[in-house]
């Protein structure tokens, strides 16, 4: 019996020594991209990257300004899109859904949801870019926006839902209408919650190539305004990590570091600020 | 409304705000006093490093206009300007007279410099120039000679050692015109690979790795050893790759050169049919390199904005002219004199 | 003021006009209307996109029917094409990467849900879900000038050496290809994996855990024959989920995979898949049935991804359900 109950202790702390390899090299992973991306992408961070415009191959000194300012205005432009949609389309289905109609937006939601990044590019492209016949900011925000719309739905729904009903009920118990109730008591209520989801949502497309390729397209000056095509980073690594010359590889690192830079303190902030709200989240 | 939503709320309309700011403040943007023009082009990674030298230059004597051009292959060049969605295209390939039905209006040509599709190759141990026969250069391509010491190869460089490594093709993935160039020479020495594969912008390669752009290809070259691959002929020396030469028809081993490529032009300006569109692969000539091609900006011979169209009309005039003279210092060929006059006199169709 | 009580309508009155006059006098209705609107806008966006693609790709169905899935030939010059090799290499690539990232992933949901303490346990959680926001073209950053050139010389020689005789490992090593996809998917869908399944094995009743150790189970006894069977149905569901995310990739599989539209046994040598041949020729696909083709696939592919995505929540689901059921 001794040697039985031997090797299942034995077993066990293998077990339990194999799984935590295993839990230790998925995040070393992280690690190792994060320091690869500082070693690379630092040697090359200079006041010239963040406020120059790129140059022809073979000059020194460009930089890739307007690819920081145009995820900007891409982001912009697709939160405007996808957050009051996501948020209200949450409103609805949590506080005045009927059966049907709830039904089929939870159900589109996830296919939505599910959609490549590629095939929303497409559906962008065939109904914003070819009917107005140039690329532009407006086409690839649209595109991110859409894809932003199911994460922030069904946060802000989650969210909506776990407001207490008291809330609502002292609410009509003092006769305020019901769309009066659900503004000025149960949004705020779980208005931090929804804004952890649209810090997120943001964070999830701010790394998104697939969809502004077809959409966006990319500019090598400045563009001013939303109708014209805009580089962004996501596209400028992609374009300079496959091409050949070593100055456009140092340059995709920098912008690879910038770019994991501003999705990883989306991340951090979001759940810092909102640790709390955040195991709801889940 | 408790303390942590307030605080969400300032720190969402904060970055709101900010991120306004910098995107509106790009409205008043770097105009001069007159209104900035921005041209979009695309199409031909093959021309990519004049072209964005020419933007750069035109761009340098007229503030106002900007010339957006994107590398993303002759193919995509044509299918966005049949599509509208950019100004004008580039593209190593003339358009067929199918993609010309497709426009809504006529399209003209202007070719902008002559280059070449030199085979690029990355072997290590070998730093010597290789010499290319028609046939092992179809051979290759077709998966026919797989291994660098095959006969085919051995046979024409003699005094060279050659390893046994298999051989790694490297070719477009995308639609390309340079793809276009180096088919088109293909099936014009190899009856076998015209019936095979053919000429085109995409090609049912018969073996290979795939690269995206010029760009692609010779990064992919750099990155795998015993590889092979066809690339626009400044990308090999912007990027210290080794090229071999090729036979021409008459027989002599011709390395890419801007003689050899104005050879190759030579006796096609006499024949210059008036749209522009001629091939002239495996060209007739001694000194004739025989991958050598025209490449064209297509423009449209409509053009509604009146802004546009003069901005347009004055960099092609002004790319005929003085913008010859970038040509030659990247490793393009300037266009034979006569021309150019045909093209200058084009321009004034545009309306 | 009208007594509020029975104007809210937990159930309308019998005099509905009425009720709708006051409701939209209160603003009430036009609140529900408002935000139908834009409830509705998400199901006519998803819609549209579902008409768009159908009708766009009606070219290509018509010409080839079934046999655009069994034809190996993507030939724009001669107008044929057929989507296995992108189906092939969309099916391999994710079959590497599950292979690999499942018990990878599994095994780390098991050490955080079971083995280490709370506080480690929610800050290596964290630390997995920043890996899943990192950016796709990033992964692919690193896989071009770490993991390529990697494969191609140490880890693809050895792999012959030793394996040769497997014609899974055969061929030229050029570091890019079907093997270099699967290890870049692998690593971006074991997040997926670990959050979900940490989740499940979390909801597994304690009464399960408690029972079995009570009769004398170790700590590993407990998990593999009680907790892990218990959470089974929303594991799986775990995976269906990181598959269908696999699937769709498009960044990290199009800068490592090769782009060649071939089937080869080798997991050396260079495919294609479904989203990162539409990356590559859809900006430049002339002729109406290039077009379409290139739709249909992205048709199979959204379908593809739909049906996993829909299979995966139901067992996740299912899982929930059962632990509730187990506690009343």
């Amino acid at each position: 019996m001794s040697l039985r109950s031997g090797w299942r202790k034995c077993l066990n702390a293998s077990m339990l020594g194999l799984t935590a390899v295993f839990a230790v090299a998925t995040v070393s992973v992280l690690f190792f991209i994060l320091g690869y991306l500082v070693y690379h992408g630092g040697k090359n961070v200079s006041w010239n990257f963040f406020t120059r415009l790129p140059k022809p191959v073979g000059e020194p000194g460009g930089g890739m300004a307007n690819a920081i300012v145009g995820t900007a205005k891409l982001l912009f432009v697709a939160l405007l899109i996808g957050a009051p949609v996501g948020v209200l389309s949450g409103v609805y289905l949590s506080e005045f859904g009927g059966k049907t109609l709830s039904f089929f937006v939870r159900y589109t939601a996830d296919l939505l949801n599910g959609v490549p990044s590629i095939v929303i590019g497409i559906f962008a492209y065939a109904i914003i870019v070819v009917p107005a016949r140039h690329f532009s900011t407006f086409a690839g925000g649209f595109a991110l926006g859409i894809m932003m719309i199911p994460i922030i739905l069904r946060s802000t729904e989650e969210f909506l839902k776990a407001v207490p009903s008291t809330l609502r009920e002292g609410g009509m118990a003092l006769g305020v209408s019901k769309w009066q109730t659900v503004l000025t008591l149960v949004v705020p209520a779980a208005s931090s919650g929804i804004i952890a989801a649209v810090m997120l949502a943001v964070a999830r497309i701010a790394g998104e190539t697939a969809p502004l390729l077809f959409t966006a397209f990319s500019n090598r000056y400045w563009s001013p305004g939303f109708n014209e095509p805009v580089a962004s980073l996501p596209v400028m690594i992609y374009t300079y990590a496959i091409g050949p010359y070593p100055e456009w590889h140092e340059q995709a690192w920098t912008a690879g570091l910038v770019l994991l830079g501003l999705v990883v303190v989306l991340n951090v902030a979001t759940r810092l600020i909102f640790a709390r709200k955040m195991a709801a989240l889940r | 409304m408790t303390k942590l939503a307030g605080q969400s709320w300032l720190v969402l309309c904060t970055l709101l705000i900010g991120v306004s700011l910098v995107s509106c403040s790009h409205n008043v943007g770097t105009t001069t006093g007159s209104q900035t023009v921005l041209i979009n082009g695309a199409g031909s990674t093959f021309g990519y490093p004049i072209y964005s030298r020419w933007a750069d230059d035109f761009h340098r004597m007229h503030p106002n206009v900007e010339v957006n051009y994107q590398s993303v292959g002759s193919g995509a060049g044509i299918r966005q300007l049949l599509a509208g969605t950019v100004d004008f295209g580039a593209s190593d390939a003339p358009m067929t007279d199918a993609q010309l039905a497709q426009a809504k209006s006529p399209i003209l040509h202007f070719p902008t410099v002559l280059g070449a599709v030199v085979p690029t190759y990355n072997i290590p141990g070998v730093t010597a120039e290789l010499k290319f026969t028609p046939e092992a250069l179809a051979g290759i391509f077709l998966g026919k000679v797989t291994r660098w010491n095959d006969p085919a190869i051995a046979r024409v460089n003699t005094g060279l050692k050659l390893p046994s490594g298999n051989i790694v093709v490297i070719h477009r993935s995308d639609g390309s015109g340079t793809s276009f160039i180096w088919t088109d020479y293909l099936s014009k020495v190899s009856a076998e690979w015209k019936a095979k594969v053919g000429a085109g912008t995409s090609v049912n390669w018969p073996v290979g790795l795939g690269g995206k752009g010029s760009e692609g290809v010779s990064g992919l070259i750099q990155q795998t050893p015993d590889s092979i691959g066809y690339v626009e002929l400044t990308y090999a020396i912007q990027n210290h790759i080794l090229y071999g030469s090729v036979q021409n028809s008459s027989g002599a081993f011709v390395k890419a050169s801007l003689d050899s490529v104005t050879a190759a032009a030579a006796s096609a300006a006499d024949s210059m049919p008036k749209d522009f569109r001629v091939s002239i692969t495996n060209a007739t000539g001694k000194d004739a390199y025989p991958v050598a091609s025209f490449t064209w900006l297509l423009v449209p011979a409509q053009i509604s904005d009146p802004t546009k169209r003069d901005a347009i009309k004055s960099f092609l005039h002004w790319m005929l002219t003085k913008g010859q003279n970038d040509a030659e210092p990247l490793a393009y060929a300037k266009l034979p004199a006569d021309v150019s006059t045909k093209e200058d006199a084009t321009i004034s169709e545009i309306r | 003021m009208p007594a509020p009580v029975n104007v809210f309508d937990l159930t309308p009155s019998s005099r509905p006009l009425r009720v709708f006059w006051d409701r939209l006098r209160r603003g009430d209705e036009i609140a529900h209307v408002m935000t139908l609107i834009f409830a509705s806008t998400v199901v006519g966006v998803t819609a549209l996109l579902v008409c768009q693609m159908w009708i766009q790709s009606a070219l290509s169905r018509q010409k080839f029917g079934w046999a655009f899935f069994a034809t190996r030939v993507w030939d724009p010059v001669a107008g044929q094409f057929g989507a296995l090799p992108f189906l092939y290499g969309t099916v391999v690539t994710s079959a590497i990467a599950l292979l690999l990232a499942v018990p990878l992933g599994l095994g780390t949901a098991i050490f955080l849900s079971e083995f280490s303490v709370r506080r480690i346990s929610s800050v290596l959680a964290f630390l997995v879900d920043l890996l899943a926001a990192v950016p796709s073209v990033i992964y692919g950053l690193l896989g071009i000038f770490v993991l390529a050139p990697w494969l191609r010389v140490s880890v693809e020689p050895m792999l012959r050496s030793h394996l040769g005789f497997l014609p899974l490992f055969r061929g030229p090593a050029y570091g890019v290809g079907f093997l270099a996809a699967g290890l870049i998917l692998a690593v971006m869908v074991v997040p997926f994996i670990v959050s979900v399944s940490r989740e499940v094995l979390l909801s597994v009743p304690r009464e399960q855990r408690e029972a079995a150790l009570a009769l004398g189970a170790t700590r590993w006894e407990t998990i593999s024959k009680a907790v892990v069977p218990f959470a089974k149905t929303g594991i799986i569901g775990s995976v269906f989920l990181a598959l269908a995310r696999a699937l769709g990739e498009t960044m990290a599989v199009t800068m490592v995979i090769g782009n060649d539209p071939k089937i080869s046994a080798s997991l050396f040598a260079p495919g294609y898949s479904i989203a990162a041949v539409i990356a590559n020729e859809f900006t430049e696909a002339t002729g109406s049935l290039y077009l379409s083709a290139l739709i249909e696939l992205g048709l199979v592919l959204f379908l593809l991804t739909f049906v996993l995505n829909g299979f995966a929540r139901l067992l996740v689901l299912a899982t929930a359900q059962r632990g509730a059921g187990v506690q009343q």
